[in-house]
């Protein structure tokens, strides 16, 4: 899939341009419509008019402060900190995922070695894993029975953990950034032009002054926009934060807390709406850069 | 010298992400596996974990392999005319409605929930029953469908193709099913895959339209994390691992074989 976005667009929409000069336009557009129908029911029906419903429903007196709850939000501490934490903790994770991963699928994408295509599968194919995959995974490095914790028992003689808080989150998130950031990386190097490098050295350039002015603005629309991909999947990962534990403060299991636990139906809105703004906006500029690849999906 | 110092520094780094891949990976397969895991590997292997995993859930996984079905036949339905529909439309619009299909993948799976149970749920019937997940997982898969299919039609030629069968005097349908749908297959499969690899490990909408008695397999999953000893647990992400990796080998040949036709 990753492979056909690369695709420039350019010739189709030349030729269905031409055709609309050869086939009558009424027909063609008639055809387009029909064949888009069913989709668009489905859509409309199940996504645009509950999500608009959503919209409206943020609007509505929040239960505890009886104000509408997008203005509970913006004056509420404790909405406040969950909104600046997970924002917070998806920015250091795609940060961190696109400076080691970026790495990575550099080295993989530029080095022939035996063996390279086990590293690639090994490093690619967590992406389909679940976020309550993801989550059970953190606990088995960093639980109560965790790597983390049978190798300090036995060193130290006490169990260090670290799987049921803010860092096992941010190990959780970075471990479903990796891949991602991974697969576009080394499909953006392939599409470098070599001979830009080779020029370079050939002028006297050093590794470090080759990869800071050559590589990495080659390459920067696809680090930005994976970038972007990371934050949004981050920002909704609900499966992860859900295993790890209901108790951290950020906005997933908070929406889910006010929906299960208080039955605040309006908040539960209200920060699911700014929830998806938030993925949306960032998708969004993911998109712009890259022109391709779809978004979240842990 | 130098760059073969650097070539191993670089080689290390990566072989520790690796590591950090899949060493929990390994440990979850094998905690499956052990008789113990608080005593280890000395305690034996078995696979009475992974038996007994299959009488606790075995309902969740035939439930996640019918909705997968299901929602592969109506994405297919609907998603192949709708890539043909995009494809014919004018540019505009075609990205207008692209970007419209793709916002239950844009927002998080919790958000779309929401939207769907206060909106539906209060249907009795059609809330308690497995359609309302099948729902969610087609407003999720369905602009990968689109996508992968739409992508092979544009580089295709579809258009040329077409109106060379037009002007041999072949019908709308015809065409479509002689010549649209041949020429879309490898996109067809490649979004095929996608759907059903997609919809397995669906949770997030999932885990809010699920009952106790429609729960999928990652619903599941969450379950034994949270209730059942570790053992059963690893178990049966051992199961769903082994459901997914072929999927995902699949999805890369099917990736391999859509770029060979370029």
């Amino acid at each position: 899939m990753k492979a056909a976005s690369k695709q420039p667009l350019g010739a189709a929409s030349f030729s269905t341009r031409w055709m609309v000069l050869t086939v009558p336009v009424r027909h063609k557009s008639l055809v387009a419509v029909l064949a888009l129908m069913p989709a668009l029911i489905v859509f409309c029906a199940f996504w645009l008019l509950p999500f608009s419903r959503l919209i409206l429903m943020g609007a509505e007196a929040d239960r505890s402060s009886g104000v509408s709850a997008y203005l509970t939000i913006l004056t509420h501490r404790q909405y406040l900190i969950s909104i600046v934490t997970t924002v917070g903790i998806s920015l250091v994770v795609s940060l961190t995922a696109v400076a080691i991963a970026g790495f990575v699928g550099f080295f993989l994408a530029r080095q022939h070695f035996w063996g390279k295509a086990v590293l690639v599968a090994i490093l690619t194919f967590p992406l389909a894993f679940p976020g309550v995959v993801v989550g059970f995974l953190v606990i088995m490095l960093g639980g109560r029975q965790g790597a983390l914790a049978q190798s300090s028992l036995w060193l130290f003689g006490e169990r260090w953990m670290f799987a049921y808080s803010l860092a096992g989150l941010f190990i959780g998130y970075l471990y479903f950034s990796i891949p991602r950031v991974i697969t576009t990386v080394m499909a953006a190097c392939d599409n470098l032009d070599k001979s830009l490098e080779e020029a370079a050295r050939s002028l006297g350039a050093n590794t470090w002054q080759v990869t800071k002015d050559v590589i990495v603005p080659g390459i920067a629309p696809a680090l930005l926009s994976t970038g972007a991909i990371c934050f949004a999947t981050s920002m909704g990962a609900f499966g992860t934060a859900f295993t790890l534990g209901t108790r951290l403060n950020i906005l997933p299991l908070n929406i889910y807390g006010e929906f299960t636990n208080y039955a605040n139906f309006a908040m539960a809105a209200a920060l699911s709406v700014v929830l998806g703004a938030i993925t949306w906006i960032a998708l969004s500029i993911a998109r712009r850069l890259a022109g391709g690849n779809l978004g979240a999906s842990a | 010298m130098k760059s073969r110092l650097r070539f191993t520094l670089q080689l290390s780094f990566t072989l520790i992400v690796c590591l950090f891949m899949i060493v929990p990976v390994a440990m979850s397969v094998l905690a499956g596996l052990t008789e113990n895991y608080f005593v280890g590997l000395q305690s034996g292997l078995t696979l009475r974990w992974v038996n007994e995993v299959w009488e606790l859930y075995s309902d969740t996984i035939w439930l996640s392999i019918k909705l997968a079905l299901a929602c592969l036949l109506i994405t297919t339905l609907i998603g192949v005319p709708a890539a043909y529909g995009l494809l014919r439309s004018r540019r505009r619009w075609a990205n207008a409605i692209e970007e419209l299909l793709l916002l239950p993948v844009a927002v998080p799976g919790l958000a779309t929930a929401l939207a769907l149970l206060l909106a539906y749920g209060s249907y009795r019937e059609f809330r308690g029953s497995w359609l309302f997940i099948l729902i969610g997982h087609v407003l999720f898969t369905l602009p990968f469908m689109v996508r992968a299919v739409l992508s092979v039609m544009q580089t295709a030629k579809l258009p040329q193709l077409e109106e060379a069968a037009a002007s041999l005097g072949a019908s709308f349908r015809q065409r479509f099913f002689s010549v649209v749908i041949p020429n879309c297959m490898s996109g067809i499969l490649a979004g095929a895959l996608m759907v059903i690899t997609l919809s397995i490990g669906e949770f997030n909408i999932t885990w809010m339209l699920h009952t106790p008695l429609t729960k999928t397999l990652p619903v599941g999953l969450a379950d034994s994390y949270a209730s059942m000893r570790l053992e059963i647990g690893s178990a049966y992400t051992l199961i769903f691992l082994v459901m997914v990796v072929p999927l995902l080998v699949a999805i890369q040949w099917a990736g391999r074989l859509t770029e060979q036709r370029r």
